[in-house]
C-alpha cells in the first residue's frame, strides 16, 4: 500500500478514537469542564501533561533544530525539561493545595486584587494564543505533506477535530484524549528512531546508539559527525557557536517559561491531592524524557545519514524522498559550480544545499527506507501532538473568559450552567481565532515560542513563586513586578526580533549583556523579582486572611476540601 | 498541629528544596554550559562529558530529583502529621 492510503487509514482510526473519546467523556459541571473533577490519577495526568506539553514543534522541529545546532540546541532540550524540577518543587504541590481552577484565579486571590486577576488574565490569553497558532499551523503542515490537501483545508479539519472534544468534554474530554495522544505520539517517534539506531549503531535504545561506534567500524558517531563537520567547513557538532552566556540565559528562560505556562500549570489541579500532584509532575517528566532523549540522537543519526546522503553526490541519484521534498519547497539546490554534483558545505559562497529543519523528523523514516506504515505513523504522531497542545491552550482561553473574567468579575451570580454555556462559547471563539491565525499566520509567528516562553517567565513564575514563598509579598509588589516583567520583555522583543519603534532591527552586537529576544526572559524575571520585592517591603503588608491563606496551602492536609469552595 | 512545629516542618521543606535545586543547577547549568569545556576533556562512550550532561545526563538527573523529592516529601508529611492520606 501506498503512504497515502497508510496515512489515511491510520489518521482515520485516531481521530475516531478522539472523537469517541469526546463523546464517552462528556463534562456535566464546570468543574469537570475546568479540571477534569479533580478526579484524574497522577499516572494519568502525567501522561496527559506530556501530551500537552510536547507540541507540534516537539515532535516535528526539535530533533531538525538540533541536528543542525550540535551542542546549542542543548537549549531546548535542558530547557524545556528542567523547567519540570521547578513546577514540581516550588508550584505544583502548592497550587494544588490552594486548590481553584485557573493561574488568575490564584494571582487574583492571593494578591487580593482584580487588578492583578486581570493582569493574569491578559497574560494567560497572550501566552495561550500566540502558542496556539503556530499549533494550528503545524497540523495544516503535515496534512499538506502527507494526505496532499491544501494547508488551509487541513487546519479546518483540525479544528473541527479539538472543536469537538474540547468543546464538549472540556478538560475532561482533553485530558483522556491526551493519554491517546500521547500513546500515538510516543510510539510515532520511537519506532523510527529504534529503527535507524538498530542500523546505524546496532542498539536497540537510541540513547546508547547515541554513544555508539558506528556500525561496522571502530569509530564513534559523535566523532565521525565531528570529523564530517570539520571536512565540510562546518563548526565542529559536539561545540556550538552560541556564546556562553546566552545558552545560559536561554537555558533559563525556557525552564522558567515553562513552568510558568498557564497550560501546564491548571494540569496540576486536576489531581485528587497534593501529594499526587509532586507524583504526576515526576510521571510527566518520565513521559517527557522518553522523547526529548530520544531526540538528540535522532538528530546525531539524521545528520549524518544526509551528510552520508548528499554530500558530493552526482544530483540525478538523488533519491524518491530528495525530490518530493524539493517539490514541496522544503529542499532547494542551487548547481553554483555546474559540476552536477552536490556541495553541501559551510561556506556559504559555495555551498549549493538548503534543507529546512523541519524535514528532518518527518523525512527521516524516509531516508532510513523504513516501511510505508512507519512514515503514515509519523504522520499521525505529529498530528497527535499538535492538537493535544492545543486544545490544552484552547482551554485555558476558555477558562480565563468564562471563569475569570465573567464568573470573578463581570457577572458573580452566573449559574454553575450559564457559567458552563459561556466555557463552551469561550472554547468555541478560541478555535475560530486560533484557525484564523494557523490560515493568516501573523507577522509575529517567528517570534512567537520564544515571546510566549519570555512572557511566562516574566510574568507568572516570579508572582507565584513569590505568593507560596513570601508571605509579605502584597498586590503592589506583585502587580509592579508582572508589569514591568512583560513591558521590558515585549519591548524587547519588539526592538530586537521584529525591528518594531526604530528604522531597522539592531544587530546582535547591540543585545544588552549578549543575550539574544530567546534568552531575555531571564533577565526580564530577575526585574521583576527585584522590583516585586522592592515595591512589597515599601507598602503595607497583605491583610491578616491572605496570609493565612498562604499558611494553608504551606501543608498538605485538606486539600479534597479546598476544593469544594 | 502546633505552630513550631509547621515551622520546622516548612524550614525541613525548604533545606530540602534547596538541596535539590542546587544539584539541577549544577548539572544542567554547572556541567553542561559553564563548565562544559573542562568536562569536554573527558568521554563517556563516544561523547564528551560536557556534551553529554547538556544533552542526555542532566535530563536523567532531573527525573532523579523529583523521585527523592517526591520520597523526602511523603516522610516529611508522614513524620509532622500533615500529609493528606
Amino acid at each position: 500500500m501506498s503512504v497515502q492510503t497508510w496515512t489515511y487509514i491510520i489518521v482515520g482510526i485516531t481521530f475516531a478514537i478522539y472523537i469517541g473519546i469526546a463523546i464517552w467523556a462528556r463534562a456535566s459541571s464546570t468543574k469537570d469542564f475546568y479540571v477534569a473533577g479533580g478526579g484524574v490519577s497522577p499516572l494519568v495526568n502525567g501522561m496527559a501533561t506530556a501530551a500537552d506539553w510536547m507540541s507540534a514543534a516537539s515532535f516535528i522541529s526539535m530533533a531538525g533544530l538540533i541536528s543542525f545546532m550540535g551542542y546549542d540546541g542543548s537549549v531546548y532540550l535542558m530547557g524545556w525539561t528542567g523547567g519540570y524540577v521547578l513546577l514540581a518543587l516550588l508550584l505544583a504541590p502548592y497550587l494544588r493545595k490552594f486548590g481553584k481552577f485557573t493561574v488568575p484565579d490564584f494571582i487574583g486571590d492571593r494578591y487580593y486584587s482584580n487588578v492583578a486577576r486581570t493582569v493574569a488574565i491578559v497574560c494567560a490569553i497572550l501566552i495561550s494564543f500566540t502558542y496556539v497558532a503556530g499549533q494550528m499551523r503545524g497540523v495544516g503542515v503535515v496534512f499538506a505533506r502527507f494526505l496532499e490537501i491544501p494547508i488551509n483545508t487541513g487546519i479546518g479539519l483540525g479544528m473541527a477535530v479539538v472543536f469537538f472534544y474540547a468543546v464538549l468534554g472540556g478538560m475532561k474530554g482533553i485530558t483522556y484524549t491526551q493519554v491517546a495522544q500521547y500513546t500515538i505520539l510516543i510510539f510515532a517517534y520511537m519506532v523510527p528512531a529504534i529503527f535507524i539506531s538498530l542500523s546505524m549503531t546496532g542498539h536497540v535504545f537510541p540513547q546508547i546508539g547515541f554513544l555508539g561506534h558506528e556500525v561496522g567500524t571502530d569509530t564513534f558517531l559523535l566523532d565521525k559527525l565531528d570529523g564530517l563537520h570539520e571536512e565540510l567547513g562546518f563548526s565542529a557538532y559536539t561545540n556550538g557557536s552560541k556564546s556562553m552566556i546566552d545558552v545560559f540565559a536561554i537555558t533559563m528562560a525556557l525552564m522558567v517559561g515553562t513552568a510558568g505556562l498557564p497550560h501546564v500549570i491548571v494540569r496540576f489541579f486536576t489531581v485528587p491531592k497534593v501529594s499526587d500532584a509532586r507524583k504526576s509532575a515526576g510521571w510527566a517528566l518520565l513521559f517527557i524524557a522518553i522523547l526529548y532523549t530520544t531526540a538528540p540522537a535522532i538528530a546525531v543519526f539524521a545528520r549524518t545519514n544526509l551528510i552520508h546522503t548528499v554530500s558530493n553526490k552526482e544530483y540525478k541519484s538523488m533519491p524518491e524522498w530528495f525530490s518530493k521534498w524539493e517539490g514541496a519547497g522544503l529542499i532547494t539546490f542551487d548547481d553554483k559550480n555546474g559540476d552536477g554534483k552536490i556541495q553541501y558545505v559551510g561556506d556559504q559562497a559555495v555551498n549549493e544545499l538548503k534543507i529546512d529543519r523541519d524535514i528532518m523528523v518527518l523525512a527521516n523514516p524516509e531516508i532510513a527506507q523504513l516501511p510505508n506504515w512507519v512514515i503514515a505513523l509519523v504522520a499521525a504522531g505529529g498530528l497527535a501532538a499538535g492538537l493535544s497542545t492545543a486544545a490544552g491552550l484552547l482551554l485555558v482561553i476558555s477558562s480565563a473568559i468564562s471563569h475569570d473574567l465573567i464568573k470573578k468579575q463581570l457577572n458573580p451570580n452566573i449559574s454553575e450552567k450559564g457559567e458552563l454555556i459561556w466555557a463552551r462559547i469561550g472554547a468555541l471563539m478560541a478555535v475560530l481565532v486560533a484557525g484564523y491565525f494557523g490560515i493568516h499566520p501573523p507577522g509575529f509567528v517567528a517570534a512567537t515560542v520564544a515571546l510566549a516562553f519570555g512572557l511566562a517567565a516574566a510574568s507568572f513564575f516570579p508572582a507565584i513563586v513569590l505568593g507560596i514563598f513570601d508571605k509579605r509579598m502584597n498586590k503592589e509588589g506583585a502587580v509592579a513586578g508582572m508589569v514591568a516583567g512583560i513591558a521590558l520583555m515585549f519591548g524587547y522583543m519588539a526592538v530586537f526580533k521584529l525591528g518594531w519603534f526604530v528604522s531597522e532591527k539592531p544587530p546582535a552586537s547591540a543585545w544588552w549583556f549578549g543575550i539574544s529576544p530567546e534568552g531575555f526572559g531571564t533577565v526580564a524575571m530577575v526585574v521583576n523579582l527585584v522590583i516585586s520585592l522592592i515595591v512589597s517591603r515599601l507598602t503595607p503588608p497583605p491583610p491578616e486572611d491572605v496570609q493565612e491563606i498562604v499558611e494553608r496551602i504551606r501543608v498538605p492536609k485538606g486539600a479534597g476540601r479546598a476544593i469544594e469552595h | 498541629m502546633s505552630e513550631p512545629n509547621l515551622k520546622t516542618y516548612w524550614k525541613k521543606n525548604i533545606r530540602l528544596l534547596l538541596s535539590l535545586l542546587v544539584v539541577w543547577f549544577i548539572v544542567s547549568f554547572g556541567f553542561g554550559i559553564l563548565f562544559v569545556e573542562q568536562l569536554n576533556t573527558i568521554h563517556i562512550g563516544g561523547a564528551k562529558l560536557g556534551f553529554w550532561f547538556a544533552q542526555q545526563g542532566a535530563i536523567y538527573v532531573f527525573l532523579v530529583l523529583i523521585v527523592i523529592y517526591i520520597v523526602r516529601m511523603h516522610k516529611l508529611d508522614k513524620e509532622y502529621g500533615v500529609d493528606d492520606d
